[in-house]
């Protein structure tokens, strides 16, 4: 078997393993808090989460693959030995694998996206040079951890503030619910129909001018609402269960409406996560086919289809246990908050996948729960999860990096 | 790859202290609730039913006190919640305080044997029963606790509740009158009873009026988190 060989099936089930871990990740939670209120059943969450996570890492994966897998590094210093970015990319993805399995034995909050970020930098830096890497784009990755969170926390605050004045604090909750809630589902279908058509149907084999573009993503929208608004004119209110707490049938409505937005989360998660294991796959296929660092190769798209793939098996094998666990633990983001801070987190990280850019979705969420906390909508919120998101940044970063590094050497030495 | 433990989102959430905080309220009420039938087997002279009330009240006081303490226990730091922890504890305390005077009149009715004048027995009963009312409509504030949560102390529900307060504050003068009344009734025989005696009914008296003064302090305390 000559080396090549080696080197792309290496790529294959590295990457394969990490679309299975972040198929297995906990941003399964979104879909937790649909079973939880019971709108819908385990098995319908796991079908839903593997479409839509599915269709987000094939259809809006693109552009953040791209960004891990030629935009950190730059493409000219490895020009006099593609080898060794096959190497370092080959590294970068048992570093963050393993530094995943470590953190996530230990029960450590971890980030994906900074774990192959971190690796990608280090062993770029130190392995072949300082140069190597492309420091501005880091410094707008980086950035936009900070960024990210925040601008979810904002529109979350902004998005529950409209439901309260909309909706909650309305004399008919209930009506209000069902009049107002296909509006912020036209929004989310809208947006994600947008991302889709401009970044996701070239490599499909259809190109679509702007113009069209808008006018299917507004029927799209439109076709979404219209299914929320008759599926939550169905659901049946009870006026007792309002006796004792007087939102439960509004958050029956919520419970619906809020299986749009979970799935939208989860095509959002697909769009961003699958970078992490498929943009190294990809470098080092695309390398070691041509011999060359092509920077302006496009990416075969059944490298998407590999990474969609690895992510419904994870959520299949591990992440339906996450599901039901968490489904049952986590009942105080009530589907109205789980609402507001969905559509904000899907939003945040849909644009980041539009513009390229990987970001951490779980950091986002919780910056979009955050903010609905903000606005005084959840009984307690545990603020030391944002020193878990500032340690994800000190801790998860260098420690992806130093094992990036020590499995570049050792790939050094055994191929090189 | 976050797994379920230490992951963000499980992390995210503390325990809400909205349902113990409506737990202790209706532990208290309950507890403050036994002084009618007390003073009703006062008024009969039957030393057994009071005893066995007395008992109740000071079994339920207990139990809001575990109650107390266990909402304390599970409010760690780093907790952010839609209202500040400081208004929650003082509401809180305040709502433990109505069970402790409760458990006080109870015991120095015991411990003092005491009886109470006839010219007063009817008044009084109205007297405890009217600031066992109070405790009801601060238990029906409280109650809508998660309700202001769920609508982020925002629109409609806050001037629900801030009707509640202002009833809790028109029953509480209620009882102040009816004090006064008991009183001047006492006064006007005050010569004709032991001096120790009239000195206990009086502080007996008072120690019932503080149960509804507790229990407007719990909607006060409230008030102010609506006005955050």
């Amino acid at each position: 078997m000559d080396q090549m060989t080696i080197y792309l099936i290496l790529a294959g089930v590295f990457g394969l393993f990490m679309a299975w871990g972040i198929g297995a990740n906990d941003v399964a939670n979104a879909m937790a808090t649909s079973v939880g209120s019971g709108a819908l059943k385990i098995k319908q969450a796991v079908i839903l989460a593997a479409i839509f996570e599915f269709s987000g890492a094939y259809l809006a994966g693109g552009e953040v693959t791209a960004t891990i897998r030629k935009g950190i590094v730059e493409a000219d210093a490895f020009h006099a030995d593609p080898n060794l970015l096959i190497w370092g990319m080959l590294a970068s993805l048992l570093a963050a694998g393993t530094w995943l399995a470590i953190a996530s034995r230990k029960g450590w909050p971890v980030s994906t996206t900074h774990s192959i970020v971190g690796a990608v930098v280090g062993f770029a830096a130190v392995g072949v040079g300082v140069d190597a890497v492309s420091w501005g784009k880091v410094g707008t990755i980086v950035m936009s951890w900070v960024i990210s969170p925040l601008l979810a926390g904002t529109f979350a605050f902004m998005i529950f503030k409209s439901i309260q004045t909309l909706i909650l604090n309305k004399q008919h909750p209930v009506a209000s619910a069902i009049k107002y809630g296909p509006i912020y589902l036209f929004m989310v279908g809208f947006l994600i129909a947008m991302v889709t058509i401009k970044k996701g149907l070239k490599h499909v084999g259809l190109n679509v001018d702007t113009d069209h573009a808008f006018l299917y993503a507004i029927a799209l929208g439109v076709l979404v609402a219209l299914l929320g608004s008759f599926l939550i004119r169905r659901v049946k209110t009870d006026p007792k269960a309002d006796k004792h707490f007087h939102y439960a049938n509004v958050e029956r409505i919520f419970a619906i409406l809020m299986v749009f937005t979970a799935s939208a989360m989860a095509f959002a998660h697909g769009s961003n996560d699958v970078a992490n294991a498929v943009g190294p796959m990809a470098a080092v296929i695309s390398t070691a086919q041509t011999g060359l660092i092509a920077s302006k190769s496009a990416l075969p798209s059944w490298v998407l289809l590999v990474g969609g793939i690895g992510i419904v098996i994870g959520l299949a094998t591990f992440g339906y246990k996450v599901i039901a666990t968490v489904g049952k633990s986590i009942t105080e983001l009530t589907p109205s908050r789980g609402f507001a801070a969905e559509i904000a987190a899907a939003g945040t990280v849909v644009l980041a996948s539009f513009t390229g850019i990987p970001i951490s979705t779980t950091h986002t969420l919780v910056g979009a729960v955050l903010g609905v906390g903000f606005a005084r909508g959840i009984g307690a919120i545990d603020m030391r999860v944002v020193g878990n998101i500032f340690m994800s940044w000190i801790v998860t970063l260098p420690a992806g990096g130093l094992l990036a590094i020590l499995f570049f050497y050792v790939l050094k030495g055994i191929f090189g | 790859m976050q797994m379920v433990k230490g992951g963000y989102m499980s992390g995210i959430f503390g325990s809400s202290p909205v349902s113990p905080l409506q737990k202790h309220m209706s532990k208290v009420y309950a507890c403050a609730s036994e002084l009618i039938p007390l003073f009703n087997a006062v008024i009969n002279e039957d030393w057994d039913d009071v005893v066995k009330h007395q008992q109740q009240i000071s079994a339920m006081e207990q139990e809001a006190d575990v109650l107390k303490k266990e909402l304390r226990l599970n409010l760690p730091k780093g907790l952010f919640m839609p209202v500040s922890r400081q208004d929650l504890l003082e509401v809180l305390l305040m709502q433990d305080k109505i069970a402790n005077k409760a458990k006080d009149v109870a015991g120095t009715i015991v411990g003092r044997h005491m009886v109470l004048p006839d010219v007063i027995h009817e008044d009084y009963i109205r007297f405890v029963t009217r600031c066992v009312t109070a405790c009801k409509q601060a238990r029906k504030a409280i109650n809508e606790f998660d309700e202001l949560v769920e609508t982020g102390f925002s629109g409609k529900e806050i001037r629900i509740v801030a009707e509640m307060i202002t009833k809790l504050d028109d029953i509480e003068s209620d009882t102040d009158n009816l004090q006064a009344a008991i009183r001047r009734k006492i006064f006007a025989i005050e010569k004709e009873l032991p001096a120790i005696e009239v000195v206990f009914l009086y502080k007996i008296i008072e120690l019932t009026g503080d149960i509804a003064d507790r229990a407007q302090a719990v909607g006060s305390r409230l008030q102010l988190m609506l006005a955050r």
